[in-house]
């Protein structure tokens, strides 16, 4: 029989092992389940997860790294305050929207003005446009107790409908041959976000992410402010006890994230993707929910899920076009990347024990 | 011959013996204490019989019958019921309702309600089946649990530290129950550290220490002072208390005033006193009747209109609370786990919780955690609290050491004013005289000091003067050396009946 006994304390062992179980357990059912659809196991999951990195292709695929991973690590920092706290924002696609519809609206309304100042313009504009969209749910908990879930997610569709409207309508190319989509803002020196070296990937969006993990890092681990979101979340009596005020708790931490959120949407727009058009958003908000508890909500271990969920997201593509592997089955493997990894979390708490015999 | 025979019970917790070779018999119709200090290993006892702990071994036996519950339901069906310390009932449902989710087949609710009062009144214990739980006092749910075990009519009746929550005339009603019971051959466990109330009520007890079965006695024979002392394993130290001249006015309460902050909460009604520099303010009363409000309302975590508090003088309704810790308020509230302290997080996090502002740990916004850290160790030395490391999370701590903790980290703030509430619930004997013992010291030493408490002999030993909560409305304060326990019941019941059984 198997039974699970409370740990006096949590494992700080398993705490750190839990999340490379959660890897291997991803990569032995995820190969059963390509067996299953007829490929290859062991190629599939090495096309998966080695061949961005070490192929003979990987000079094109690891600056992709980086840029997959910027905008996961920037909105899961921002998502990790709240989700630390106990607020639970699932809107970030939507700030990330209104980010990107905010900071590009700015750069588009000095077009085609050559200023060194639009891009950070446009960058404050991105993150106020995502802390604006996170404040509605924040609002409307403090002030009247809606849950913030529920109205969050929701805006994420509102913001989808007002981003088509902007391809379609006011933001629309007006030298585009009326085809959907903004004039592309990385063809506009002034406001585009690009490599700062070529061919490595890195552009600003990648620096702010990584400011903002030593940043999270710093605030978590020693300032006041950290350590009243840790409250809040492992004891919300206990918080208000300290001197925390929910109500403004709520408010700091949608604002981080709306913020974050809003920057990562500004960082695509003006590069990698380039404009405003319909389908600009592919999912970076929710996929960052799973980067955030990935990394435990913690900085560095978030910033290293990132890395590891650009790399199914490329990885993933590789196999979709190499061995004709269905993109379901990638999004199943993230799925499942989450799934043990929250199953497996149980032995940082509990230990099994295996019994032979009933004792008396 | 006994109803139940307990043989080398043995259960042991990775670290823990909770039991070690425990053996004692309950006769038919008996009332059998088990004493024991907090720890000494009751609760893993009574869980063994009532099948939520499986022990490693030894026997039971029910009636000459092998007895070996894998479950509660399989105890319950032997005719094992037990009533908990802490009411498992929902308070948004009615009486009828919270008994018929206890059962397995529950019959229509007219019928459950019907039962209920039938057995209510047999027992003569009052309790209408269509009221509202979170309406009801502490005493009124613990006749809903009394209740809903009735209606099994058991065999072996176990109640668990019962009389905590209750008025002294309540106490009276649950024993004339009991003995009520007894007296038709129900046998009753009685779970207890309150000395006085077994020897009122038990023919037979059992005294634990450390998990082991240390005495046993009777208690109608024996004195309080020698079951004490069986059951701590050495001479009692009694709070000395010293005699000091009182202060200015450190804490006014003017027509403190305030809704009740959730559905089942207690609106404060109108508490008004002034407690001086150097006093101990004793409030008593059963719970729920404005304790938790009232804590909130003094340090801050509910607002009130300004001029409502007044901390040396200066108006204080409206500051939160690290703003009246920097004016020298500091509280520590009843529920450890989740209020006063953060049970995942360790000592020195939970040092930082309250003792930032006072302290100094903050230094621009930034959390100095060194000195966090030393002002932990320096708590766990002055207050003896036993725990490996001040990186100890504060939940890996008995209940004793981690109260412990929480008086002191507020003690050793130095305060001027200082509010607890049930500083020694759930407390062992000899912390709990540690825990008094400095909280006299501390008014010694010139601070007004407010103990909210549902412990009468705890109030009667540490108070200067004494007021009873109820309803959210104080009554008016009495110098407590010259109250009798009588005189304290009628100032708690008030509004809660006290009717008496048949």
């Amino acid at each position: 029989m198997i039974q699970l006994e409370k740990r006096p304390e949590p494992s700080r062992a398993w705490a750190f092992a839990t999340p490379l179980l959660a890897v291997l357990l991803t990569m032995l059912f995820g190969g059963m389940l390509f067996a299953l659809l007829g490929k290859n196991p062991v190629e599939t999951i090495r096309t998966i997860f080695l061949d961005p990195l070490f192929s003979e292709f990987a000079w094109y695929y690891r600056p992709q790294l980086l840029v997959k991973g910027a905008p996961l690590v920037l909105i899961a920092i921002g998502l990790s305050f709240g989700f630390r706290a106990g607020i639970w924002n699932i809107g970030a696609e939507g700030q990330y929207i209104v980010g990107a519809i905010c900071g590009a609206g700015v750069g588009l309304a000095f077009y085609p003005m050559d200023l060194r100042l639009i891009f950070p313009l446009m960058v404050i504009a991105g993150a106020i446009g995502g802390t604006l969209w996170a404040m509605i749910p924040g609002l409307l908990r403090v002030k009247f107790g809606t849950n913030e879930i529920l109205v969050s997610l929701m805006l994420v569709y509102v913001a989808e409908q007002l981003l088509a409207s902007m391809a379609l309508g006011t933001m629309r190319n007006p030298d585009g041959m009326g085809f959907p989509g903004s004039r592309n803002l990385a063809q506009y020196p002034s406001a585009a976000n690009l490599e700062l070296i070529a061919g490595s990937g890195m552009h600003w969006g990648v620096v702010a992410a990584f400011i903002a993990v030593i940043f999270a890092y710093i605030t978590l681990s020693r300032h006041i402010f950290g350590f009243q979101v840790r409250l809040s979340g492992q004891g919300p009596r206990a918080a208000v006890f300290a001197g925390v005020n929910p109500n403004r708790m709520i408010l700091i931490c949608l604002g981080i994230s709306g913020a974050l959120a809003g920057m990562a949407g500004l960082f695509e727009v003006a590069g990698p993707a380039g404009q405003i058009s319909i389908d600009f958003n592919v999912g970076y908000g929710f996929t960052a929910i799973i980067v955030a508890f990935l990394g435990r909500l913690h900085p560095i271990g978030i910033l290293l899920a990132g890395g590891l969920m650009a790399l199914t997201y490329i990885g993933g593509e590789i196999a979709q076009s190499n061995l004709g592997l269905p993109g379901a089955a990638i999004q199943l493997l993230q799925g499942m990347l989450l799934f043990f990894l929250l199953a497996v979390d149980l032995l940082t708490n509990y230990r099994i024990k295996f019994k032979t015999g009933e004792a008396v | 011959m006994s109803l139940i025979s307990i043989q080398g019970l043995t259960k042991a917790y990775p670290g823990v013996v909770a039991n070690k070779n425990v053996s004692f018999d309950i006769g038919r119709g008996e009332i059998h204490a088990l004493l024991g200090e907090n720890g000494a290993g009751k609760s893993t006892l009574v869980k063994a019989i009532y099948g939520l702990v499986k022990p490693d071994s030894g026997t039971m036996t029910l009636e000459g019958e092998p007895f070996t519950p894998a479950e509660p339901r399989a105890a319950r069906a032997a005719g094992v019921a037990m009533v908990f310390q802490h009411f498992s009932l929902f308070d948004a449902m009615n009486v009828a309702e919270n008994i018929s989710l206890g059962m397995e087949n529950p019959p229509p609710q007219n019928e459950i309600a019907e039962q209920v009062r039938k057995v209510s009144h047999q027992y003569g214990l009052p309790l209408d089946p269509d009221m509202i739980v979170g309406d009801l006092s502490a005493g009124e749910r613990q006749r809903v649990e009394i209740i809903r075990c009735l209606l099994q009519s058991p065999k072996l009746l176990i109640m668990d530290e019962p009389t905590s929550v209750l008025t002294p005339q309540e106490v009276e009603i649950l024993f004339q129950t009991l003995r009520k019971l007894a007296a038709e051959g129900t046998s009753i466990l009685y779970i207890s550290h309150k000395l006085e109330e077994i020897r009122a009520l038990c023919d037979h007890a059992t005294v634990l220490r450390l998990g082991q079965v240390v005495g046993e006695c009777d208690p109608k024979t024996t004195s309080a002072r020698e079951m004490a002392e069986m059951m701590v394993g050495m001479v009692l130290h009694v709070p000395a208390r010293r005699e000091k001249p009182l202060g200015d006015v450190a804490l006014t309460l003017t027509n403190l005033t305030a809704p009740a902050p959730h559905q089942f909460g207690t609106a404060l009604r109108g508490v008004t006193l002034e407690v001086r520099k150097g006093e101990i303010f004793g409030i008593g009363g059963v719970a729920g009747n404005g304790q938790d409000e009232m804590v909130a309302a003094l340090s801050g975590e509910m607002r009130t209109q300004t001029d409502m508090v007044k901390i040396a003088g200066q108006p204080a309704g409206h500051l939160a609370p690290n703003a009246r810790r920097a004016i020298g308020l500091c509280a520590a509230p009843e529920e450890r786990n989740g209020h006063a302290a953060i049970p995942d997080m360790s000592l020195i996090e939970n040092t930082a919780l309250t003792a930032t502002t006072r302290k100094n740990l903050a230094n621009n916004g930034f959390v100095q955690w060194d000195k966090a850290r030393d002002f932990a160790k320096e708590i766990i030395r002055t207050f003896d609290v036993r725990t490996p490391s001040e990186r100890s999370t504060a939940g890996s701590l008995s209940g004793g050491n981690l109260q412990k903790f929480v008086i002191g980290r507020e003690i050793m703030q130095d305060p001027d004013v200082l509010v607890v509430n049930q500083p020694t619930w759930g407390v062992d004997a000899s912390a709990a005289a540690a825990i008094r013992q400095a909280l006299l010291d501390l008014a010694a030493q010139g601070a007004a000091v407010v103990v909210i408490s549902q412990d009468l002999d705890e109030l009667m030993e540490v108070s200067d003067r004494f007021a009873a909560l109820n309803d959210g409305k104080l009554s008016a304060p009495r110098d407590a050396a010259t109250l009798t326990i009588e005189e304290i019941g009628l100032m708690l019941g008030g509004a809660h009946d006290l009717e008496v059984a048949q």
